[in-house]
């Protein structure tokens, strides 16, 4: 397969004030678009040709460094905008997924937590997980452009906290934007949804 | 000066009294082994010694403030937290500390490694940046044209660096004990000291110095950058890593 830069699946400033419609468009326009653009040129000639992004991502991981960090941040982007939503966040989770998180991570507000402060504790460029491993809920965070998928996990929630995430928005201010991006962006119809494939 | 008076002037020195004593001061801090007595805050955030406008428009204002106040100022307090139960990471000088992150206790190994390396990496930064560089001449420029293919050549590669390496990090020219140069890139804020080597100059490649005027840009900053550099103090640093005396 070759990337595709999907369109973001609500307008630029559908997330303000959370994060703006400045931020979105480097971010989904250039960032994101570079990704893609390296990946596809990375990609011809090599093995990997006609695989799957998830094949893809799993297969260069340790070995091709280059299309492993382009392929691997296409796939934490093309989930990233449809982990966000206007109006997200919040407490009211689908059934199946709350009573999972209770059981597994200790309740809503513990992940609500435990997940910022893995973003927080992320030193560097990164992303912080919420994922499926052996059935089992978990929180982690990984480096640059790795994800859970390349850990024997399946992500099913992940924030950016590369700071072309929210440098425009918050500066070095990164624990207010994950409170933001708990509070009011998480698409929880969409993490469920992640997490039904996932089990 | 003793070492103890300069301990003291330096944490009395505010404003702009420490921008007037800054850059001996600077030095003074990794340079002067801290005593015992130096009190519980030893990492002191050395002042900016040319005003946040200083390279405009190369990099703005508000980057270098919140570059400055915010960022190292973070790396500094988060040392003197972890020094507040391990006093020894801040009566060692900085490179004796870097140069043996084993010895630091476990729980605190990646902080100090993060956090000291980056106070380490910015004082440099700081350092070897300022309003009307110059340009290299002498002994630095000649190790440049030696090992490095001349300025022009040097300049590309290390943007070339720069521009590769994925995720946060830094670009730095390392230089050894003979005065021998190459450029090496390292992850997040790990410093030359680390592996037993020692930076000559480096830039830093984290978007938190460049975002709010070059965005995505990278290759736009890291060619700018070179007009922010202050060559007097590169070649002075040169001079003091052939004499074994860099202090950070």
């Amino acid at each position: 397969m070759t990337f595709t830069l999907p369109n973001l699946p609500y307008a630029y400033d559908a997330l303000a004030p959370h994060m703006s419609k400045e931020t979105l468009e480097f971010h989904h326009d250039k960032h994101h678009q570079a990704y893609v653009t390296n990946g596809n040129n990375l990609l011809k000639g090599t093995e990997f040709e006609g695989k799957s992004l998830e094949e893809i991502v799993k297969g260069s991981f340790g070995k091709n460094a280059a299309l492993f960090n382009n392929a691997g941040q296409h796939y934490n982007h093309l989930h990233f905008w449809n982990w966000m939503k206007p109006n997200g966040g919040g407490d009211k989770l689908p059934g199946r997924l709350e009573k999972k998180i209770t059981e597994d991570l200790g309740g809503l507000e513990k992940f609500k937590t435990d997940f910022a402060a893995a973003g927080v504790g992320q030193f560097g460029s990164g992303w912080a997980w919420l994922s499926v491993k052996n059935g089992k809920l978990e929180i982690s965070k990984t480096a640059n452009g790795e994800s859970p998928l390349v850990h024997g996990a399946t992500p099913i929630l992940g924030v950016d906290v590369w700071e072309h995430s929210y440098y425009i928005d918050y500066r070095n201010r990164r624990p207010d934007y994950l409170k933001a991006f708990v509070d009011h962006l998480v698409n929880w119809e969409y993490v469920d949804e992640q997490f039904g494939k996932a089990v | 000066m003793s070492s103890m008076s300069r301990r003291h002037l330096m944490l009395v020195a505010t404003g702009i009294a420490a921008a007037v004593v800054a850059p001996r001061l600077a030095f003074a801090q990794a340079a002067a082994p801290a005593t015992p007595t130096a009190g519980n805050a030893p990492f002191i955030l050395p002042p900016l010694t040319y005003p946040v406008t200083a390279f405009e428009p190369h990099i703005d204002a508000k980057t270098m403030e919140i570059h400055h106040d915010r960022h190292h100022a973070a790396y500094v307090a988060n040392m003197n937290n972890f020094a507040k139960d391990t006093p020894v990471i801040g009566e060692k000088p900085l490179v004796e500390v870097l140069g043996n992150l084993n010895s630091v206790p476990d729980a605190i190994r990646t902080g100090v490694r993060n956090n000291l390396g980056g106070h380490a990496n910015h004082t440099m930064f700081w350092q070897i940046m300022g309003p009307n560089g110059g340009k290299p001449e002498g002994d630095v420029l000649a190790a440049i044209d030696r090992d490095l293919g001349g300025l022009e050549k040097f300049q590309t590669d290390f943007n070339a660096a720069g521009g590769r390496q994925f995720g946060s990090g830094w670009v730095f020219v390392i230089v050894d004990k003979d005065g021998k140069l190459s450029i090496e890139t390292r992850p997040n804020q790990d410093n030359p000291i680390m592996d037993g080597k020692r930076a000559l100059m480096g830039n830093d490649v984290w978007e938190h110095a460049y975002y709010l005027t070059y965005q995505n840009r990278r290759a736009d900053y890291l060619k700018a950058w070179w007009n922010t550099v202050n060559w007097t103090k590169v070649g002075e640093r040169y001079a003091a890593a052939k004499a074994g005396t860099l202090a950070v």
